[in-house]
């Protein structure tokens, strides 16, 4: 087991900026998640881990020590790749073992290393068969008994799930959380899925173009968003965002979308230009309350447990309420409105970073506006 | 009738439609002058006069067995093909992993190297048969320059090295053909199958001996497969650089000379015949020990 730290890591192809000078401590034994868009280079941050790439700039050290320049062989991690990459002529038990035949083992040492193996996956019956010969999940199980056999420092999963249906993602996203809780290893876990990230993760590491955008526990980022990014890219339906026009504000009140915001204390030159409020802190009232946002009904998708609400602000702004309970009866293009509560707003600056306003931004009444 | 069972016939005839062409050019190039040449084996027919023939049995094809030139031929052909078909394999597969490497200017390396499978076989025989010769080629010429040899060797004349010369120039033609069968199968091995034996710690040469070597075997087969049927009836290489020299007749060359320079077409066919049957045999007992057939990946 095993600690990682990134010093300065940056990584270019050609032109093109895909890691940019990334610092980043990852605490031993801790389950680590990368996320972010496709293309933000969280794959290749982890390839850079790995040792599959060389890094361009800056320096990696497993364990404290420095291995920039230790090949991918001699790092002592194991990788999970999304297309498993099982060894397509080998079976089950001789992909598990292929890794250990050069690695100077007493005799009964691999068997019995594969057998235990195949007993924390439920995989013992298959150890006969051919990858070809088994289905998607069986095959993940498979790369991640390779991954466990070789007993390594650090984990290194790169979007294992995403191959997999939805069934079969929840139940394997289950055992690869237990695995954690059993053997405790180091593990970095890239994916694009939110769910995933936070359902699994001690930490996310949100990146963006290659660089890190907030690092912090699931429920953290989820609440405290240190900026426009992070806050739109976690949550689904994802946090809904409008503008404020600041160039209309007169006597410390500034003129929003759907009514008028309040905030003498915050007109100020760094104050916010843009206001975030989640789909769950929204509540459809009726169009006359007071201090509700106003907007018209434009349709309703009911889940079962709970309904998603689509509802237009303006002619290119529409904002999503999610609850539970039975769904309202709104007809399309009625108006209504939205109330919210305001330790639930979020503001945020020119430069996209989260302004903390205490809770107290109040609605007036926009009735008339 | 059902409609289905309607419409099933009507699918069959649109496909018998649609194989009929191929399947009236195989009769006409393939077939029929194979049963034509295997019929006339049974006759004592000349060349100049085929319609003129009566049927003799087997005789033809004992006559054929009991010629020592045929077995010379038919021992020259196997060593050409077991040598040439084994360098060439080998040269192909360490080409072809040098080329499985991304380096700058790999599309014109990979360009570059079919040049001499691009060209005759005529052509690149007889450029070959002047580099080579004794006193006014090419490779003598530095030979002597650099002091390896006093005079001269006689590369295509001296009946011990003709053969060597013939394999050599058939190595020289043919590696590229091989190269990209071979290369073609490596590239078909997930690139992520590698990285995961070498995080997981697998040293360079074991990646190669139990990963790259049996998932690139297909590829090596049926390359190895088609240059081996090629080289069992060489006939072009051998008969531009030699013609009916013993020292490199092939079964072709044997055959063709039955045929054509004795008019004997009985036994021409005769000769024919069995060569079509020994390279049978040796298709047969590749295919089957290679098990191309069932090889999957």
């Amino acid at each position: 087991m095993a600690s990682v730290t990134l010093k300065n890591v940056s990584k270019t192809f050609g032109a093109y900026d895909v890691i940019r000078s990334i610092d980043l401590e990852i605490a031993d034994g801790e389950f680590t998640v990368f996320v972010g868009p496709s293309g933000c280079g969280k794959s290749t941050l982890l390839r850079l881990i790995a040792g599959l790439v060389p890094v361009s700039e800056g320096d990696v050290f497993i364990g404290g020590e420095q291995v920039t320049d230790v090949p991918a062989s001699k790092r002592g991690l194991a990788f999970v790749f999304q297309s498993y990459a099982l060894y397509p002529h080998m079976n089950v038990s001789r992909n598990i073992s292929f890794a250990l035949e050069t690695a100077r083992l007493g005799k009964d040492e691999i068997p019995r290393r594969v057998a235990k193996v195949a007993e924390m996956l439920k995989i013992g019956h298959l150890l006969d068969r051919r990858p070809r010969q088994l289905s998607g999940g069986q095959r993940q199980r498979v790369a991640i008994g390779r991954a466990l056999v070789g007993q390594p420092e650090v984990f290194l999963f790169d979007e294992p799930l995403s191959n997999l249906d939805a069934d079969l993602r929840m139940e394997m996203r289950f055992e690869i959380a237990k695995l954690h809780a059993d053997v405790k290893t180091t593990m970095i876990y890239v994916t694009h899925d939110q769910t995933e990230a936070m359902t699994l993760a001690d930490r996310i590491v949100i990146l963006n173009q290659g660089r890190i955008e907030q690092v912090g526990r699931p429920r953290e980022l989820y609440d405290r968003p240190a900026n426009r990014f992070v806050a739109g890219f976690l949550g689904s339906p994802r946090m809904n965002f409008a503008p404020l026009d600041r160039t209309a504000s007169s006597g410390g009140v500034l003129r929003g979308v759907g009514g008028f915001y309040h905030a003498a204390e915050l007109a100020d030159a760094d104050g916010p230009v843009e206001i975030g409020l989640r789909p769950e802190a929204l509540k459809l009232v009726s169009a006359e309350t007071k201090g509700a946002i106003r907007g018209t009904f434009e349709r309703m998708e009911d889940l079962g447990y709970e309904y998603v609400c689509y509802v237009r602000l303006d002619e290119t702004l529409v904002w999503t309420v999610r609850s539970t309970g039975s769904p309202p009866a709104f007809a399309t293009s009625q108006p209504v409105g939205l109330g919210w509560q305001p330790e639930n707003l979020y503001l945020f600056g020119e430069d996209g970073r989260r302004i903390d306003h205490g809770g107290a931004m109040q609605l007036a009444s926009g009735a008339s506006l | 009738m059902s409609a289905a069972e309607r419409m099933q016939r009507q699918q069959n005839r649109t496909a018998w439609l649609f194989l009929l062409p191929l399947i009236i050019a195989l009769v006409g190039v393939a077939i029929w002058p194979l049963a034509r040449s295997i019929f006339f084996s049974f006759t004592d027919a000349f060349l100049d006069a085929p319609a003129n023939y009566g049927f003799v049995g087997i005789d033809n094809f004992i006559t054929v067995a009991e010629d020592p030139v045929f077995w010379r031929a038919v021992k020259n052909t196997l060593f050409f093909t077991v040598i040439s078909v084994g360098l060439e394999t080998l040269l192909g597969l360490a080409i072809a992993l040098l080329l499985h490497r991304a380096f700058i200017g790999r599309g014109i390396v990979r360009a570059a190297i079919l040049v001499p499978w691009a060209m005759p076989m005529v052509v690149s025989t007889r450029i070959w048969e002047w580099m080579l010769n004794d006193q006014f080629g090419l490779v003598n010429k530095l030979l002597v320059t650099v002091g390896l040899v006093e005079k001269g060797i006689a590369w295509t004349a001296e009946p011990s090295l003709i053969l060597y010369t013939v394999i050599f120039i058939d190595v020289w033609v043919t590696t590229p053909f091989m190269v990209l069968l071979i290369l073609a199968g490596l590239q078909l091995i997930p690139e992520e199958i590698y990285e995961a034996a070498e995080v997981s710690g697998v040293p360079h040469w074991k990646r190669f001996w139990s990963i790259t070597l049996p998932l690139a075997t297909p590829a090596i087969g049926v390359a190895m497969l088609f240059r081996t049927l090629d080289a069992l009836r060489m006939f072009d290489l051998s008969y531009v650089l030699a013609a009916n020299n013993e020292n490199t007749m092939t079964m072709s060359i044997y055959a063709r000379d039955q045929l054509i320079s004795f008019q004997d077409l009985g036994v021409g066919s005769a000769a024919s015949t069995w060569v079509f049957m020994i390279i049978g045999l040796i298709a047969i007992l590749i295919v089957g020990v290679l098990r191309l057939d069932r090889a999957t990946g």
